[in-house]
């Protein structure tokens, strides 16, 4: 290697982390060349957020080394991190709701005299900041208003503004439409030509290989192999993650035979971001719903359910039932959805595993209003065994779960209600591989026993490995419906981009 | 290591970190100590007398604090509650005057149920916070109880039939103390055993994800304050029957204070989704015992409250750091 010392911005030396009994991290050693991306990948639980949040001082090691530019560092917080020139972009963005963009950049570090902040002062060096960046970010606006993309900026300019060199991002884009992921990902090629080094975390594959110019592999808190970007494929990478090869992502497809039933059907469904939806789904059908974010995808899922009103239109079951009024009734009526956000929408945080997987079927498993614990348990254990639930004791609390476990405990909550239709909105957003390929498992087991699935994702792979047809929508409408060969990556990007392609030629 | 064997390992892992399980009992330990303390210093306190007479005093604010927890476990707070306490007692007292003892019971029981369930309805079907609702409904309450007394004190000496309700000795204790057992176990089976007390802890958990499992948010909470009301109306009532006598007093109002330090002291949770009736229990009793202790031992009075606000300080501090760390 040909590197100069100086050209080693970040080292870490023996690294180790634990939390309680769990190891988080052992022995990781690795360095980071200054002015480049360099990558973190590994399943949920490898260590590489411990890894990221180490280096931005949220924690400190139990034992090795941090070295930053020649010296060794022991961060104590972020703040310390930050006086280092080492900030962090978190994937939900801390920002202040109420206060402006520009008061959010320089939350503690106002230009002011005499404790007043000088607004005017503010104001100019915002203007001078976000120019600098390349955003046009409006520095007036309130930074509760912004979309996620946007208040992901605002932490940007916030370490540029610090004068960051190293900048640890924890799945940036995860919370990101297609577009403001190429837009982020612009951001970072501009921040590494201005020679600032970037430590990223993802969980997107081909981000990382777009992106980075190194990558490091964790498995079980330990550094498989760190490598340059170019001899990585993303095979290569999921086989060093695992430790093994992953045959095929998808299980083989079993199409609905072609008099299957039809299980649901929705009429002219009109609902807020929903206009006049018109489909039918059929027993053992897995209908994909693709689209921008923001297309109304799950606003129809939520419509359907009955999470959100209708204003028109219906949406009935193979047996006549009307669902769409409120989920409980969608629920008993055969209906049943995994919304898009597990923290916000799925579980209870607080009570255990075994509550949180029963809670829609508690009713059968209760005498006269009273809870049969032992049934509960032994109806919760089997469901929970068989979606592979695992990580902390049923009794536990599902927080104690990592993501993809988490997702599946809702999975398991939603099989108990054995649903002849079921929605999952994003089922796989924040999961792991493993526990992807298990969820896909559960929908294609699902469907081969009849139901009907109506999956959403932001992933095109996923909609192009596992649905039978697809519908395509945009601006709250149904735009085209693909099934068969012609379920292509192209055909369903030029319909859900299609508006503005238009607009734009107009 | 094959799968099998991996997959018990990971179980194990992760338990319940010591912070956590430390809350859940919490609250027993320095009662414990309190009272052993008081045991060994006062001659008097250990005494059955004395003890009987905690729980009798107590009895009201027990039954309160039982059902203020499920309400403040599914996500709600009752500030309401001593001025519902003040109407059942008037509005018993009131009857007992005129009607039979049956029927002044039942009414004062009925009136603290009409509140609560205003208060449900309104903080749920018309989404006003829970504190601003019931906080309103207590200067209501307040004033209709004083229209009730006129601004008098309502005196049931003469009636002694009435008295039975709470002062009837059945096995050397008296009703009041009675009633609250079966009141307070009652409350607390429903919490700890039942579909609606499960779905209190989702809808105080996250009320979206209990709304999108099938749960009847609204209805359930509706359930919880009209239970806290319905408590404080027999409580009112088992109190009047207790000193024969009834006044709408302003000073009840801080009767909800107490409940609600009673609970939190106890390790239930203010934001909802995590709490037991059995831990409130303990709670209230802890901070009698505190008073208790001052009187018995000769202490200033005045220290009590500064107390008091300390053990109430240091109970939310704990909740917070558990919920940082767990």
């Amino acid at each position: 290697m040909s590197a100069t010392a100086s050209s080693q911005y970040l080292e870490l030396l023996d690294v180790a982390k634990h939390f309680g009994g769990v190891q988080a991290l052992s022995g990781v050693s690795l360095t980071v060349a200054r002015g480049t991306v360099h990558a973190l990948v590994g399943e949920n639980g490898a260590g590489k957020s411990t890894l990221g949040r180490i280096v931005a001082g949220a924690l400190a090691p139990d034992v090795g080394r941090v070295v930053l530019d020649g010296t060794p560092v022991a961060f104590r917080s972020p703040r310390e991190a930050l006086e280092h020139r080492v900030a962090a972009i978190a994937q939900e963005p801390f920002v202040v709701p109420q206060l402006s963009v520009a008061e959010n950049v320089f939350l503690g570090v106002e230009p002011r005299s005499a404790g007043v902040v000088r607004n005017g002062k503010l104001g100019d060096s915002y203007a001078e900041l976000a120019q600098t960046a390349g955003f046009d970010l409006l520095g007036r606006i309130p930074a509760g208003r912004l979309r996620t993309a946007d208040q992901q900026k605002v932490e940007i300019l916030r370490a540029l503004s610090r004068d960051a060199q190293l900048i640890v991002m924890d799945e940036p884009t995860a919370a990101l439409s297609a577009r403001e992921t190429e837009q982020l990902h612009e951001i970072v090629r501009r921040l590494v030509a201005a020679g600032k080094t970037i430590l990223l975390i993802s969980h997107f594959l081909r981000e990382v290989l777009a992106l980075a110019d190194t990558v490091t592999v964790l498995r079980d808190g330990r550094v498989v192999r760190t490598a340059p970007a170019a001899r990585e494929t993303e095979g290569s990478l999921v086989e060093a993650m695992l430790g093994r090869s992953l045959t095929s992502t998808f299980p083989p497809q079993q199409p609905p035979a072609r008099d299957a039933r039809v299980v649901l059907r929705v009429q002219e469904l009109v609902a807020p971001g929903v206009e006049a939806a018109t489909f039918d789904l059929r027993a053992g059908e897995i209908l994909g719903i693709a689209g921008l974010v923001g297309a109304g995808r799950t606003e129809l899922a939520r419509a359907l359910f009955g999470a959100a009103r209708i204003s028109s239109g219906t949406a009935t079951l193979a047996d006549g039932g009307r669902v769409g009024r409120s989920p409980r009734r969608s629920l008993s009526a055969g209906l049943a959805m995994i919304p898009e956000s597990r923290k916000d929408e799925g579980l209870i945080f607080a009570r255990s595993v075994t509550e949180n997987a029963t809670l829609s079927r508690l009713r059968s498993l209760a005498t006269l209003g009273v809870v049969r614990r032992s049934r509960e348990r032994t109806t919760a254990r089997s469901m929970l065994d068989e979606c592979d639930v695992r990580g902390a004791h049923y009794s536990a609390p599902v927080a104690a779960l990592s993501g993809g476990n988490q997702q599946k405990v809702l999975f398991a909550r939603t099989l108990l209600c054995s649903p002849r239709v079921l929605i999952a909105d994003e089922p796989t957003r924040g999961v792991d591989i493993g526990a992807k390929r298990a969820i896909y498992d559960f929908l294609t087991t699902l469907a081969a026993g009849g139901a009907g699935i109506i999956l959403i994702s932001s992933e095109l792979e996923e909609i192009l490995g596992l649905a039978h047809r697809v519908l395509v929508m945009r601006r709250g409408r149904v735009v085209a419906e693909l099934a068969g060969g012609a379920i292509q990556e192209g055909a369903i990007l030029a319909a859900a981009f299609a508006d503005e392609t238009r607009g734009a030629a107009a | 290591m094959n799968a099998a064997a991996a997959k018990l390992a990971a179980r194990g892992r992760l338990d319940t970190p010591a912070l956590v399980r430390l809350r859940r009992v919490g609250i027993l330990i320095p009662f414990l100590i309190l009272f052993a303390v008081l045991s060994l210093t006062s001659s008097s306190f250990a005494t059955k007398v004395n003890l009987l007479n905690i729980l009798d005093q107590q009895s009201a604010t027990l039954i309160i604090a039982a059902a203020g927890t499920l309400v403040l476990v599914a996500g709600g707070i009752d500030l309401s509650v001593g001025a519902t306490y003040s109407l059942a007692a008037v509005t018993s007292a009131h009857l007992a005057l005129h009607t039979t003892p049956a029927l002044a019971i039942a009414l004062g029981i009925g009136a603290g149920l009409l509140v609560g369930l205003a208060n449900g309805v309104i903080t749920t079907t018309f989404r006003i916070n829970a504190l601003i609702t019931t906080l309103a409904m207590s200067f209501i309450v307040s004033g209709i109880a004083s229209l009730v007394t006129k601004g008098n004190l309502l005196v049931l000496f003469d009636k002694p039939s009435f008295g039975k309700f709470a002062r009837t000795e059945l096995l050397t204790v008296r009703t009041s103390i009675w009633l609250m057992i079966v009141a307070v176990l009652a409350i607390g089976f429903v919490l700890s055993s039942t579909t609606a007390g499960r779905y209190m802890y989702a809808a105080g958990g996250n009320s979206e994800a209990a709304r999108l499992a099938g749960v009847r948010v609204n209805a359930i909470r509706i359930l919880a304050f009209a239970i806290s009301g319905g408590a404080a109306g027999l409580a009112g009532v088992i109190d009047t029957s207790r000193v024969l006598s009834a006044q709408a007093s302003s000073g009840d109002t801080a009767l909800a204070f107490t409940v609600l330090a009673g609970i939190v002291v106890g390790g239930t949770s203010i934001l909802g989704g995590e709490g037991a009736v059995w831990r409130t229990v303990v709670g209230v009793l802890f901070i009698a015992l505190i008073g208790n202790g001052y009187i018995l031992l000769g202490l200033d009075p005045l220290y009590e409250q500064i107390t008091m606000g300390v053990i109430l300080l240091l109970a939310v501090g704990l909740d917070a750091l558990t919920r940082r760390t767990g």
